[in-house]
């Protein structure tokens, strides 16, 4: 973020690159033009809040970056790695980049414990003691140790999600994405998922965050998005785009967000 | 109406011989004659041609359902036509077709009557196997496939790992309907040539007719199937049962 707090020439290119970079994004479906050149940068350790109506693109977007949907045109980096290359081993890309869906998308027949430590020891060969001593970590850090047991079936929403933002970290991600990962959620479990992301974002978590919580846009957020038709109409400080925004579909949206 | 019925039973119990009927079906000497061979060579060779059949069956059929859920084109295109086929032919003549007609036409021989009708018997089964197993791999969330490559599994890695398991555990009650189908389709070897080894329960018991001109063998063999099969269908549908109860 602040690559002129170091002076000139000392400073390591991997330091200074954005975590995340998109370039001239575009992404089809058939006929409909769903993203219309997007160009986005996230820096190492910022908060990017996407707000959009439904159908704008943000989930296409977030799929893109890790190519869960094959960009139409366009290039996104991670890091100094360009991800679209056509050399470039996805798989490798993916396990660094954590992302958590609105549908948890636990894998019901393993155990909590199990849906953390199986792409550590298929993807990152770790052996079985480091692999659960890594998954046992990040449970705690979203507070759910003691349902290492468990099938996903038992758990709430809320813990269900939790696990699944341990799963995202207990591969060492360089980012990561949530795609409203509070939506499916009662109201009453919103507030713990919330919890974990807030602190996720203060331990310096590089975060690409699609959300229709606009509370926690202006708490959380370096840096809000706002996405309509398939462009970015206006970005900046949520103090500003959330407060006052310049755009007419901005400030229609976020009065109509407000209104709900 | 209940009258008509009340009369058809009354010629049913009286119109017919019972002491003739039952000399013919199930005389007890020739009854217990079957014994032990029709346990210890028939239904030992029912059990063999399924266990191989099913195995063979299994491997190819999944085989078949991956390539159907392929990216790739010429995959999908290949096991679309290899299931509409063998759906759309008549087991017999398959069977018929792998015994006799390959080899003649390849000049290959496929070795022993266990070769050839187990063989037959898995290319068969394996069509149907493949849709089974095909509409259990769609039945598991799309999310699945995607939380897993998010994690950096490749495909193969996911499929293994994440969606198979899931989808045998849906794919275990039609996969049982289809062993009972396949154990009744090992009377289809019969027809081949067989030594006195390799006979199986329908053989057995057709050759026991043909020697005793009395159908006492057929009925002892159509007893064993029933004591093989029912059970197996009762376990089908408690474990369907109990997966739609669990889900
Ligand atoms: N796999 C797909 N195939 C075809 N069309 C798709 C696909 N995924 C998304 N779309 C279309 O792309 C458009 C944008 O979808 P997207 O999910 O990105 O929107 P969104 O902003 O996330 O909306 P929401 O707030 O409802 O989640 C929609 O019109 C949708 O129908
Ligand atoms: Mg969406």
């Amino acid at each position: 973020m602040s690559a002129n707090a170091t002076p000139e020439g000392t400073t390591a290119e991997g330091d200074t690159l954005p975590a995340v970079r998109l370039r001239g994004l575009h992404k089809a479906f058939g006929q409909n033009e769903v993203l219309r050149g997007i160009d986005l940068d996230i820096a190492r350790g910022e908060v990017v809040c996407i707000l959009g109506p439904s159908g704008s693109g943000k989930s296409t977007l977030l799929r893109c970056v890790n190519l869960l949907e094959t960009p139409t045109a366009g290039q996104v980096f991670i890091g100094d790695t360009e991800v679209t290359a056509p050399d470039t081993d996805i798989d490798w890309i993916r396990a660094r980049i954590g992302m958590v869906f609105q549908q948890f998308n636990l894998f019901p027949h393993l155990t909590v414990e199990e849906n953390l430590t199986i792409a550590q020891r298929v993807v990152l060969g770790r052996g079985g003691a480091e692999a659960t001593d890594t998954a046992l970590a990040m449970l705690r850090r979203v507070g759910l140790e003691e349902k290492r047991g468990e099938y996903p079936a038992r758990l709430s929403g809320g813990q269900q999600q939790r696990v699944a933002i341990a799963r995202a970290l207990s591969m060492g991600p360089e980012a990561m994405l949530f795609d409203e990962a509070t939506s499916a959620l009662d109201p009453e479990l919103v507030g713990e998922v919330l919890d974990v992301m807030r602190e996720l974002a203060e331990e310096g978590m590089t975060m690409l965050v699609v959300t229709h919580e606009i509370g926690f846009a202006r708490e959380v957020a370096d840096r809000v998005v706002f996405m309509d038709g398939g462009v970015i109409v206006e970005q900046g400080p949520p103090s500003e785009v959330l407060v006052a925004p310049r755009e007419e579909r901005t400030q229609r949206f976020l009065q109509r967000v407000l209104d709900r | 109406m209940y009258a008509a019925t009340a009369a058809v039973a009354l010629i049913v119990v009286f119109g017919i011989d019972w002491a003739r009927l039952q000399d013919k079906m199930l005389r007890p000497d020739l009854v217990a004659d079957q014994f032990p061979e029709i346990v210890t060579q028939a239904a030992k060779n029912t059990l063999i041609f399924t266990a191989f059949g099913f195995s063979g069956g299994l491997a190819l059929g999944l085989v078949v359902a991956l390539m159907r859920l392929s990216p790739s084109r010429p995959y999908r295109w290949f096991a679309a036509v290899y299931t509409d086929v063998l759906r759309g032919l008549p087991a017999l003549l398959v069977l018929i077709f792998i015994a006799f007609g390959l080899p003649i036409a390849l000049d290959v021989r496929i070795p022993g009557t266990y070769g050839r009708g187990s063989l037959a018997l898995a290319i068969v089964s394996s069509a149907y196997i493949a849709e089974v197993i095909r509409a259990g791999i769609e039945a598991v969330p799309r999310g699945q496939m995607e939380a897993a490559r998010s994690l950096g599994m490749s495909y193969p890695q996911a499929m293994r790992r994440i969606i198979l398991p899931q989808a045998f555990r849906i794919i275990i009650p039609p996969m049982t309907n289809e062993l009972v189908l396949l154990l009744k389709d090992t009377a289809l070897i019969s027809v081949i040539g067989v030594t006195p080894a390799t006979k199986e329960l329908t053989r057995f018991g057709r050759d026991g007719v043909n020697e005793n001109a009395n159908a006492t063998p057929l009925v002892v063999a159509g007893l064993l199937y029933l004591v093989l099969t029912i059970p197996m269908t009762r376990l089908a549908g408690y474990l369907e049962r109990r997966a739609k109860v669990s889900r």
